[in-house]
């Protein structure tokens, strides 16, 4: 019993650096902020205590509302999208051919690159006058937008730029498809399936555990992108059609030295992930098979 | 006693040594001599090295305080956190734009004593540059450099559209006409603008004002929908019905950054734009052979009492609250705030002086040649500086919003400003009440 406890002190005393790191750096500011969201807090002078009023007011806030929707109409752009390329790539990246793990590399490297260089990067891509990618549209005859500047066309550019991000999925995906047992692909050989029956009817259904791992990350990836659109567009332009949840946080908390109701939406936007994390789950009990069980 | 049950403790007893050892080495030597105090800066390039000479000439002037000079980029962040966290520098070089919002959150501590002491006072400045640091009754900042804008023009379009470059446009019609005739088109797009009322950006929430529009009554009233804004805003989407509001953009977003050859009124993209004292410093760095003039932004031809109309802005120095030498601060302010210090800083960066009395050399060796004319217009008495209440910054964000929509001919003037009236009223109510609470009257 000594013995035990003495191990456990020991224990303690090694893991002590992460629980105080945890719980000066995370738990306390986490707690803290429920607290704030119900008060007129401007970091600098004493929180007062307000009741409900920044829920209250950020019902009656039109722009809470508008980036909400804009974050929304994001986030069902980009997640499905996103997934299905990465899921096709990881499918592609997963035949033997020669040369694969070069391939592997080339898909995975870009979403090394830091999201700032990157923002700057599509800016001049995406530059409506003189980017690479309307010099392109318009050598082939197409229409080229002024992805920046219309407000039509910068939410689908944010998309477009998104799919740059597609390796980190893909090695998830991958490490998913090296997992799916041999024998079955052999029995649907022996049954005669071809390659699309054996996509839909193993390679799928293996990898469902993975596919919905990818989809509760890309939901709170998506419906938390903030670095890269802040910087290619500043105050949400153009006409605030890029003005997602996260920038009007930060805006507040930073800018307008609201924090208080900046913590009231970002306890907002935490309910929100997790109903919709929930939500998932509950879906795939249906849907998603765990060979283990 | 075995070694084994000696060992807990030692670790701990040494890790503790180490701690204070590493603590000891990376301590500050405290030395007898002068205080040292911390002054954060924004400012990088020829116009850091400007400061850092006023803060060595201080520093060499006298043996009580040496000031340490940091660049600080994002300082009004940085200010606002480390005030927060109970440890900001000694002084802080912020924005105009900040003192309300700072001020209203306490952050920096008002100079009046420090001023009644020092004898600084409203009449050794020019009135427009001693308002934007005088708030409520109190003076919370002290100027650096000031800036004041007029309408900068490119005299070699002017020529190759026919205009004298020797005649600038007078009224706001004139330039209209003027900007029609330099702007030229090549295979249906944009090739060069005679005007455009989003470059280069920065005042998109303030063409009201030329217009003899105001954005807050200095009460309990937001003015965004005055008739004059409403004007100003007919104006602004004037030119997108005229040359079409997705040309402009995309020409637009063909130019490079405003500090760079491809700038747009440095590459003779644009021929006319309001720009401020700076302008000649990147017009001397990256197009100096570039023949251009500047003269006072044209007005309303119906409005003659509107000429002569300048946006006046400044850079300030603040002491934040909890800073440890308050009173060395002041020092190394006032000595910013002399003649000699004033002069050799505005001289640096190029730009006039916020203080009435101006010396004979700084005229003579000024470089930019309209000096006098950004020196005069802030003397004048139609100048424009944001509205100093602290909800400002969201003010701001709602009209450069209301900006892209008329713009983009998304919503008409009058629905657009309507917009922001009805949204930062009732803001506007709200905040003046919470003042009254702090017992503060606005």
């Amino acid at each position: 019993m000594k013995m035990q406890r003495r191990e456990a002190l020991i224990a303690l005393l090694f893991i002590s650096p992460w629980i105080v790191g945890f719980g000066v750096f995370l738990l306390y500011p986490l707690l803290a902020s429920i607290y704030y969201s119900f008060c007129d807090y401007s970091v600098l002078r004493p929180p007062v205590w307000i009741g409900g009023a920044n829920y209250h007011d950020l019902w009656n806030d039109e722009v809470f509302w508008l980036t909400l929707k804009n974050t929304a109409v994001y986030a069902i752009m980009a997640l499905p999208s996103g997934m299905a390329l990465a899921l096709s790539l990881a499918l592609l990246l997963n035949t033997k051919v020669r040369g694969m793990t070069i391939y592997r590399t080339i898909f995975f490297v870009p979403s090394l690159v830091p999201a700032v260089s990157l923002a700057v990067l599509w800016l001049w891509v995406f530059n409506g006058d003189n980017g690479i990618l309307n010099y392109v549209l318009r050598t082939l005859h197409l229409p080229a937008p002024n992805w920046l500047g219309d407000p039509a066309w910068s939410k689908p550019a944010l998309v477009l730029l998104g799919v740059w991000g597609a390796g980190q999925a893909i090695v998830i995906y991958l490490a998913g498809l090296q997992d799916v047992p041999q024998h079955l692909y052999e029995a649907a050989d022996l049954d005669g399936a071809g390659w699309w029956a054996k996509t839909r009817h193993v390679t799928l259904p293996m990898l469902s555990p993975v596919i919905l791992f990818n989809l509760i990350m890309g939901i709170i990836g998506t419906l938390q992108v903030f670095t890269v659109p802040y910087v290619m567009f500043p105050g949400g332009s153009p006409a605030r059609s890029t003005y997602f949840y996260t920038m009007y946080l930060f805006d507040n908390a930073f800018i307008y030295h609201k924090m208080g109701y900046a913590c009231a939406m970002g306890w907002i936007m935490f309910v929100i992930i997790l109903i919709l994390t929930m939500f998932s789950l509950k879906l795939s009990e249906r849907h998603v098979y765990y060979g283990g069980s | 006693m075995s070694l084994r049950n000696l060992f807990t403790p030692l670790f701990i007893l040494g890790t503790l040594a180490l701690i204070w050892y590493s603590e000891a080495i990376t301590a500050p030597h405290r030395e007898p001599g002068p205080v040292h105090i911390t002054y954060w800066e924004k400012w990088t390039g020829f116009e850091g090295d400007a400061m850092q000479a006023v803060v060595d000439a201080f520093n060499r002037s006298q043996n009580r305080v040496h000031v340490d000079l940091l660049t600080i980029s994002g300082i009004e962040n940085k200010t606002l956190l480390a005030v927060a966290g109970g440890n900001p520098p000694d002084v802080a070089g912020l924005y105009g734009p900040n003192v309300a919002q700072y001020a209203d959150d306490n952050a920096v501590l008002p100079l009046d004593d420090y001023c009644q002491r020092f004898g600084i006072t409203a009449e050794q400045y020019i009135p427009a540059y001693w308002k934007i640091g005088f708030y409520r009754g109190h003076v919370y900042a002290l100027p650096t450099t000031p800036a004041s804008t007029a309408l900068h023009y490119n005299k070699q379009m002017f020529q190759e559209a026919g205009l004298d470059p020797n005649r600038p446009p007078k009224t706001i019609e004139e330039m209209d006409a003027d900007a029609e005739k330099i702007t030229t088109r090549r295979n249906g797009r944009i090739d060069k603008a005679g005007f455009m009322p989003a470059e280069p950006g920065w005042w998109n929430y303030g063409w009201g004002y030329i217009f003899g529009g105001r954005l807050w009554d200095g009460k309990a009233n937001i003015t965004a929908n005055s008739p004059e804004n409403v004007r100003a805003f007919a104006w602004i989407a004037s030119y997108s019905k005229k040359y079409g509001a997705t040309e402009l953009q995309t020409f637009r977003s063909g130019f490079g950054n405003f500090s760079s050859p491809q700038n747009a009124f440095l590459a003779s993209k644009v021929a006319m734009e309001l720009q401020g004292v700076w302008m000649y410093n990147f017009i001397d760095k990256y197009a100096p052979k570039l023949q251009w003039g500047a003269v006072a932004f044209p007005y309303p031809a119906d409005r003659p009492d509107l000429a002569n109309s300048t946006f006046v802005d400044e850079d300030i120095l603040v002491i934040p609250r909890g800073a440890k030498h308050p009173d060395e601060a002041f020092e190394f302010i006032r000595y910013v705030q002399s003649q000699e210090g004033m002069e050799l800083l505005c001289m640096g960066q190029r730009k006039h002086t916020p203080l009435v009395k101006v010396s004979e050399a700084f005229w003579k060796q000024h470089p930019n040649p309209f000096i006098r004319l950004f020196a005069e217009l802030p003397r004048g008495k139609n100048t424009y500086s944001p509205p100093q209440i602290g909800l400002w910054p969201e003010y701001h964000a709602e009209l450069n919003n209301a900006f892209d929509e008329v713009a983009l001919l998304q919503k008409t003037p009058q629905e657009a400003l309507d917009a922001v009236q009805a949204r930062m009223q009732p803001k506007l109510k709200e905040y003046l009440h919470r003042l009254q609470l702090r017992g503060e009257t606005p």
